[in-house]
This record gives structure tokens, sequence and C-alpha cells, in this order.
């Protein structure tokens, strides 16, 4: 018995040896990963926390309702920065919707895979990486220079300019989410093109478009760097187009680096605005991303 | 797709034998049996048909999709106007610091905005190079790739080969929030709980297992490159971790399970099945995440300590560029500061559309690859 094994033998050990060995790499690379999801995720959510702790703790309802307060007095708010806020993101959105929104129409629709899309699409995706100071200095160069001071204006088109990528890419991705049926039904049925476009494969889609515009806008809600130098803050009420004004996260800066416990905790509770208006953005994209973006679909 | 195709046939078709039968009631037997014989004769002959005369009635929409295609076009095309425009703002507004230091500007370590002979002059020269805040930017950022880059990459690795499914949605969508989460926020939260974690707990035990290097050596005020360098791996690890599971996702399965079918354990078939395949992807995504973390301004502004120098030590204060123009463009009084400044200003433009255009092309180069083919 022992002899007619022999022959085997060998291959046998040594792959019973390897095969140990791979078992061994294989546990070791799956705690590796396992530790550095923990490593990454845990930290992330203990910072999600603590941010979600101070703002809410900090929050109060002054926050909304008063102009700031000089230092050492206590209480105080960011009304003319959240009106700041409103307004400068009003104005992105007046640039940057229509825009970001036909520009998605296009790539969906007419170009999907001629050359000048492809060249569209990947314009948007580098200009969605280029730092938004470049952007800010670039519109106070453009705009604040010539004009010599500071306004909302400038300060929403920097905003708007940002918005520009994110929109086209989502309305993009939400529109080729509609099934081909539904666009050659329409134009079946004797639709022109334009209108298919407008009225169907737009309006089954309108929900996934909507909150993409809402994550682009919840992200340049949080923008600070564009606004340095164009609508460069202000602790007055405003409304005005051409005198400089306030927005969040611009006040967030300020108070953050100031030496005073009071703007700190205001500082905490702007962020905490900030972060609910990502959370409930982000979290609606995913809403319906996953539920295929259509209306009638289900 | 097959079924709607048909669908759409089927409707053409009975369009037709419609429109034909109400052209030439009398002829429906003849047209049946004969159609070629009398079709072009017929059709001349015949008076307008009620769909016809319908569809005439409605008029051409060409003209109207025309119309509507070109104005979709124009939006489009924008994008590249939008670009070409800040590329051309900055070219000229930096002119005039072009042509006074020419290409010495990178190389040079004066930052002099206000030399001592000039004072009281109106409109003051000063000396300008951009040295020391590439040197930071850098620096800072390379740090946070060390940091980021293996962690993101376990993290995918994990997520989308080992983890379990209930688990995939919630971890994702937690990567996705946190890399929306404001630059200033994440500042806020460094200025008041990382620079002291690091002051007191990190940089202490830094210096004194790895002071030898000096890299960890100086004054630890908390402030300085390593915090900037921590807080962009903080900021940039979504990401890059989000983006390399998109492209992992995209490696076709077949690779998995035809590594799993000649017997390879789990790593085995991550490392040679996906891996492989997606390793252009993955590079592109780090790369992404070094544009983006060159050009983070305000995170770092809050934590790297705003000092114009060029330190040994990853501990000492420095500038990046965009640090140091959220602090003194504003302030600039002179033509030729606010010169030197944007010209900083474009040589980020620069560098972090050619990163980000070398990135896109390889994640692409992965997602959207034809996904059945055995490369």
């Amino acid at each position: 018995m022992a002899t007619a094994q022999l022959p085997l033998r060998p291959p046998l050990r040594s792959s019973r040896g390897n095969h140990v060995r791979r078992n061994i790499m294989n546990g070791l690379v799956t705690v590796l990963a396992l530790g550095a999801t923990a490593l990454v995720i845990l930290p992330l959510i203990r910072i999600f926390l603590y941010l979600l702790a101070k703002g809410f703790s900090s929050l109060t309802w002054a926050f909304f309702t008063q102009l700031p307060k000089p230092v050492g007095v206590a209480g105080g708010g960011m009304e003319q920065a959240i009106i700041g806020s409103a307004l400068l993101l009003m104005i992105a959105s007046v640039i940057g919707i229509p825009i970001g929104i036909c520009a998605g129409i296009f790539l969906a629709e007419f170009g999907s895979r001629s050359s000048i899309a492809t060249a569209i699409r990947f314009t948007a995706d580098v200009l969605n990486g280029v730092p938004s100071i470049v952007v800010g200095i670039a519109v106070s160069a453009l705009i604040v220079l010539p004009q010599k001071h500071y306004s909302a204006f400038a300060g929403g088109v920097a905003l708007g300019i940002m918005m520009i990528p994110t929109i086209t890419r989502t309305t993009e991705e939400m529109l080729l989410l509609v099934p081909g049926s539904i666009r050659e039904a329409a134009l079946g049925l004797g639709l022109p093109h334009w209108r298919s476009v407008l009225s169907i494969t737009l309006r089954s889609a309108s929900a996934g478009v909507v909150t993409g515009c809402m994550l682009a806008f919840a992200r340049v809600a949080g923008e600070t760097a564009p606004l340095l130098f164009t609508a460069f803050g202000s602790s007055m009420r405003s409304v005005d187009l051409n005198q400089p004004i306030s927005a969040l996260p611009l006040q967030i800066y300020v108070y953050a680096i100031s030496p005073y416990d009071e703007w700190h905790k205001l500082a905490w509770a702007g962020a905490l605005v900030l972060i609910v208006l990502i959370v409930v953005s982000v979290a609606l994209v995913r809403y319906f991303v996953g539920r295929g973006a259509l209306k009638g679909s289900r | 797709m097959y079924s709607s195709q048909g669908f759409i046939l089927r409707v053409v078709k009975s369009n037709f034998q419609e429109e034909a039968r109400l052209a030439e009631p009398s002829n429906v037997t003849a047209q049946v049996h004969l159609p070629q014989e009398n079709t072009p004769s017929v059709s001349q002959a015949a008076p307008v048909s009620v769909v016809r005369a319908f569809l005439n009635g409605r008029g051409n929409s060409r003209g109207a999709d025309e119309a509507f295609r070109g104005t979709m076009l124009v939006c489009g095309l924008s994008i590249f106007a939008i670009v070409v425009l800040i590329a051309t703002v900055l070219v000229l507004r930096s002119n005039l610091s072009i042509h006074t230091f020419g290409a010495a500007f990178l190389k040079s370590q004066a930052w002099n905005p206000h030399p001592p002979s000039t004072a009281g002059v109106s409109d003051p020269t000063g000396e300008f190079g951009a040295l020391p805040f590439i040197y930071a930017t850098l620096v800072s950022a390379l740090l946070s790739l060390i940091i980021a880059v293996p962690l993101a990459i376990g993290t995918a690795v994990f997520l989308t080969e080992m983890c379990p499914g209930f688990l995939r949605g919630p971890l994702a969508f937690l990567t996705e929030l946190l890399a929306a989460i404001p630059s200033v926020v994440y500042g806020l939260w460094a200025v008041f709980v990382l620079i002291p974690l690091l002051r007191d707990h990190v940089n202490p035990v830094l210096a004194a297992t790895l002071g030898w290097t000096g890299l960890f050596s100086g004054d630890n005020t908390g402030y300085g490159m390593f915090a900037a360098g921590v807080i962009l791996a903080i900021m940039i690890l979504p990401i890059i971790s989000s983006l390399t599971r998109e492209v992992m996702t995209a490696v076709p399965s077949t690779q998995r399970e035809a590594a799993l079918a000649l017997g390879a354990t789990r790593w085995e078939m991550i490392r040679m099945g996906v891996l492989r395949n997606a390793r252009i992807g993955i590079v592109g995504a780090v790369i992404l995440g070094l544009g983006r973390a060159l050009g983070e301004t305000m995170a770092v502004t809050m934590v790297i300590g705003n000092k114009n120098i060029i330190a040994h030590s990853l501990l000492s204060s420095a500038n990046t560029m965009p640090s140091l123009l959220a602090n003194e463009y504003g302030e600039a009084d002179s033509s030729l500061y606010i010169s030197a400044l944007v010209e900083i200003g474009l040589v980020l433009f620069v560098v972090t559309i050619i990163v980000n255009a070398i990135a896109r092309l390889m994640v692409w180069a992965v997602t959207r690859g034809t996904p059945d083919t055995v490369r």
C-alpha cells in the first residue's frame, strides 16, 4: 500500500502546503480589507455624529431670526447669512439649472454617441474637477475687478458655473434611465421629436432630474471658496445684487477661525443646517435612482 | 426591446394599410393582388387621404426639431465656453506677472509684496515666487494619498467582494454622504477636534518614533502640513473609495467566475480577476482624488497655519496654492500682487485640468469599455 502511494506523495504534500499558504493569504487579506473598512467607516461615522450633536446643541430659534451680535454679547444669529445664501442660490439656479438641464438633454437625446457629446461630457467632468477657488478667482477677475466692488451677482455667477456640470451629468443619467420603448411609442404616435423629449422623456424622468438639481444646489450651498472674493460677506441684511452679501458657509468660516465661544456655537449651528440640506438631497437622489427614476413605472 | 420594436412595426404597418384602404376604397382587392403594378399611378391620381390630410395639417416639425436641437447644443457647448472663458480671464489677468517674472516665477521662493524700499509708493512692486506654495500643495496632497489610498482600496474591495448584501447599501450611502459634506464643515471639525488630537496625542508619538527623519521635528502647534494631509485624506477617502467601487463593479462577473472555477481562493480571484482588470480605473480614481486634494481650499486654509515658507518638517506651518489665494487675494493692493496671485490660480487651473483629464480617461477606459470582452 505504502509503496503504491509513494509516487503520489510529493505532489500531494506540496499542494497541501500550497493550499494552506493560499488560505492563510486569503484570510489575511479578508481581515485587512475588513480592518480598512472599519478604520474608515467608524471614524467617519463618529465625525458625522459629532457634527450632528454639536449642531443640535447649538441651534436655537434666534439663529434664524437675528443678526450677528457684537463680540461678548450672547445670542445673535445668522439671519443675514441665510437670506444671503438664499439670494445667491437663487441667482445660481437661474443660471445653472436651465443650462445644465439643456446640456443634459443634448447628451442623452441627441448626441449619445457622437464625438461632440463625448467632448462635452469630458469637459463637464473636467470642469467639475476645477478647484472652486479658481472659479472664484476667475469670476472675481471677470466681474469684480472691472466693477471695483464685490457683489452678490458675482457670487451667484460663480456658484451657477459650479452647478452646471453636476446637473448636466445627473440629467443625462436620469434621462437614459427612461426606457427606449416610451420614446418609440411617443414617436410612433406622431409626436415631433422635441415634443416627445419635453413632454414624455423629460417628464418621466422629472423626479430624478429635480433631485439632481437639488443635489447640485446642496453642493454649492456649502461652497465657500468661490464666494470669498465675489460675494465677500457682510454683517448687514441686504438683498441688493450690487452690494456685498453674506452667505452661510462664509459666515461659518469667519466664525470658526474667530477666538470667541459664542461665535463657535453659531458656526456649529450653521454647519448643521448645511449638513441637513446635504443629507436630504443625497437621500432623495439615491431613492430616485434606486426606483428607476420613473414616475409611472411602478 | 424586441417587443417594443415589434409594436412600432405593427403600428406603422397598420397605418399604411389603413391609408391605402382609405385612398382607394374600390381598388382594395386589386392592390392586394398586384401591389407593384398600380401603386405609382394610383397614388398620384387619388384624392388626399384623411390620414394624410391630418398629418399634413399638423405641419412639418423638422424646423421646430432643428431649433430645439440647436438650443440644446448651444447649452452643451456653453460648458466648453465656460472653461475657455476661465482660462482666458486667468491668462489676461496674470499677464503682468508672467511678463515681469517669466518662468522664474515657478522657481523662486521670494514672496515679498511690500518691500521696504517702496513704502509709500502708490502702486508698489514686489517680488513673487510660487515655489513654497507648489511645494506645500504637493507635499500635503501626496501625504493625503499615502494615508487614503490603501484604506480606500481596502474599503472598496470589502464593499464589492466580501460585504454581506444588507450592509452594502447603507455603507455606500454613507460614503456618498461624506463626499458631499462641505469643505468648510470639515475645516470646522478639524479646528476643534483634529488639531487638538494631533497636537496632544499623535504628533508627540510621531516626533518620538520618527523624529530622526527630521520630518516630525520643530514646534508642535497641531497646525501645519501634516494636519492638512490628514484632513485631505479624510475628505478624499470617500471619493476614491466610491470610484474604485464603481470601477470594480464594472468588471464582468465572468472574470470572477472563471477564476473561482479554476480553484482560486477569494483573494486570488480578487487579485487576478478583479484588480487586474480594474487597475487602470483604480489608478484613475486615485488621480482624481489627487486632483481634489490639490484644489481643496477651505479645510486646508483652516488647518495649515498659513506661512509662506518651505520647511522640511511636516509639522511646520505652510501655505498651499489654494490657501494662499484664500488668504491674500482679498488683501492684494498692487496690480503686480493681484497679477501674481492670479498666476498662481492659473498654475492651479492648468495642473488640475491635466490631472483630471488623465484621471477621467483612465476611469472611462474601464467603465465604458465593452464589458464582456476578455482582456
